[in-house]
């Protein structure tokens, strides 16, 4: 039986009270797309500026939620800030495999988990204990999803 | 001051198998009913004795079991009937769901009666079910839709309702709150629609599981609500109308049983009630629940209303009693206005991690937006969490359901 110490562990609680890149930038040129979780009304902003090498030079993350909606973002403003497109690509299918979503399941290309791409996940391993609350898988990946929309969005 | 109630809600629990479980090694707390009630015994026994005795297709069978599944459909439309006070068992019409009660009025008496321009006036508290369906008329059609705004207690501002039905062709409100517990004053509605020649429709899926309900003195012309919310089974709903506006709405859905003649170029449809009920019915989930009305008739209406009335002066004046302003509770604050529904906002923590926690402690309460998404808007939040009592709830449920606050309240403290 997972108990709730699986699923907010301090690292979570951390970023819960002291959200990183939190804030607004100025859009444009900021990419800004808004991500909702029908379910629960949870709301995410990502605010994101991607330089001329497709590199994520600056990030910041707006919205309401719960704890683990808004840790997932600011662990992941965190993770993805300064990387590539193409390095935040591989970061977000690792994380997804670790909450158990597999691309072929989104229509998208089959991921198995054995070869899923070798990142280190990190402070981000903390959300594992998510799957276990397969309620709140949705609300860890928020985040993730409209990170990838916005970077659809401002590379097209 | 004691507080009482003339149930014996100690007694009533035995009753509900579910209610005897545990959750987490804990006995479970059910706080959920306004999302779906738990089953006695007795609806549980009555649609495994259909099924193991007389199942088979009802309405066309002339053989013994055949004949006797049909009564017992028609013996339960004449409880409901008997429930809510229909003049007649025309006037009842089973449905899915409440939800399917409210499409089937758009879809009908709506697109057979409304034009572009005509106005439908709903209010800021209603459920998606009674928004959805008219929004899709106004796609469709062009209709317009106002809404009855709210006052700072989440209860119907009615100071400009005579402006506000003036030259509305639909009223259509819910009488009891799925987030604030409101009850709304139905007849006030009702009558300002009928002074205007409006026709009114009233969502009574929170309101007739928890308060009597008699249609003819509501003055309204159609009724919908919903069998799992009142001890039935799921997959079970109720319309009623007044049976001069049944009589000219053309059918929703055609099939079997809806039909008196088929030829090659056309069909006529069925008398009512059955003109609307195309397809095999739910047999199982009617039955149900009339063995639902039957439970609940012997316990008295007005019995489950008194206790639920003592619950919620009990849950408004305990949880603020312990804890102060770390609790709003959204609604009105007179137990007279309101049923035991209470959606709280609870220190600064998101009704996720609030359900999250109570779920540890085996207390069941709903986190989101209730499926009034209009009405989170106007309260400024995403989500509320959600407690709601029934007839087999306790004052020693509100307790747990303190104590599991408190639990959550330190378990996130800075
Ligand atoms: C006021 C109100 N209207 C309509 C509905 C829809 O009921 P159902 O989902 O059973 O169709 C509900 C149920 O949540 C409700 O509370």
């Amino acid at each position: 039986m997972p108990g709730l110490e699986d699923l907010y562990r301090e690292i979570i609680l951390d970023h819960y009270r002291n959200p990183r890149n939190r804030g607004e930038l100025e859009s444009p040129p900021a990419q800004r797309v808004e991500g909702f979780n029908p379910l629960c009304g949870d709301e995410i902003v990502v605010y994101l500026e991607l330089d001329d090498d497709e590199r994520i030079s600056d990030i910041r993350i707006g919205g309401q939620g719960c704890s683990i909606s808004q840790s997932s973002a600011s662990m992941m403003s965190a993770a993805v800030k300064g990387h590539t497109v193409a390095e935040v690509g591989d970061l977000t299918r690792a994380f997804k495999g670790m909450m158990s979503i597999h691309e072929s399941s989104l229509g998208g290309e089959s991921t198995e988990p054995e070869d899923l791409p070798d990142v280190k996940l990190g402070d981000l391993e903390a959300l594992r204990g998510v799957v276990k609350f397969p309620v709140r898988i949705k609300c860890a990946t928020l985040a993730w999803n409209t990170l990838a929309q916005a970077i659809d969005e401002a590379s097209a | 001051m004691a507080l009482t109630s003339p149930l014996d809600a100690e007694r009533i629990r035995a009753d509900f198998p579910l209610l005897g479980r545990e959750v987490h090694g804990k006995p479970i707390i059910y706080l959920d009913s306004a999302a779906t009630s738990q089953k006695p015994n007795a609806v549980l026994d009555a649609m495994d004795l259909y099924y193991r005795t007389i199942n088979s297709n009802v309405h066309r069978g002339v053989y013994q079991i055949a004949e006797q599944a049909t009564n017992e459909l028609e013996a339960a439309r004449e409880k409901v009937r008997a429930f809510i006070n229909a003049s007649s068992v025309a006037e009842v019409i089973f449905t899915k769901n409440a939800t399917e009660s409210l499409n089937l009025l758009v879809q009908s008496w709506g697109r057979a009666n409304l034009v572009e321009g005509d106005v439908v006036l709903l209010s800021h508290m209603e459920h998606h079910a009674n928004i959805v369906p008219w929004h899709m008329l106004v796609a469709e059609r062009g209709i317009q839709l106002r809404w009855i705004p709210l006052t700072a207690d989440g209860q119907l501002d009615l100071t400009d309702l005579d402006a506000l039905v003036e030259g509305a062709k639909v009223l259509s409100v819910t009488a009891m709150s799925n987030v604030l517990g409101t009850i709304n004053s139905v007849r006030t509605l009702t009558d300002a629609a009928r002074a205007v020649g409006a026709i009114s429709i009233i969502d009574g899926c929170q309101s007739v599981p928890h308060t009597s309900t008699d249609v003819q003195a509501l003055g309204a012309d159609f009724l919908a609500f919903s069998g799992h919310k009142l001890l039935g089974p799921t997959g079970i709903g109720v319309l009623w109308g007044r049976e001069e506006l049944l009589a000219e709405m053309p059918p929703f859905i055609g099939g079997g049983e809806m039909i008196r003649d088929v030829r090659l170029d056309g069909f006529t449809c069925n008398d009512l009630p059955w003109k609307f009920e195309a397809g095999t019915p739910a047999i199982a989930e009617i039955i149900g629940l009339g063995a639902a009305i039957d439970y609940l008739s012997a316990i008295g209406i007005d019995n489950v209303r008194a206790h639920e009335r003592m619950l919620t002066e009990y849950t408004l004046r305990t949880l603020s009693m312990r804890f102060g302003d770390d609790i709003v509770i959204h609604g009105p604050t007179e137990p007279e206005h309101r049923g035991g529904v209470f959606s709280f906002a609870f220190k600064d923590l998101h009704p996720h991690d609030i359900s999250q926690v109570l779920d540890e402690h085996a207390v069941c309460v709903r986190a989101g937006h209730h499926c009034a998404k209009p009405l989170m808007k106007l309260m400024g939040v995403g989500a509320t969490a959600r407690a709601s009592v029934y007839l087999y709830n306790t004052t020693a449920d509100i307790d747990a359901l303190g104590d599991a606050l408190e639990a959550a309240g330190s378990f996130f403290a800075f």
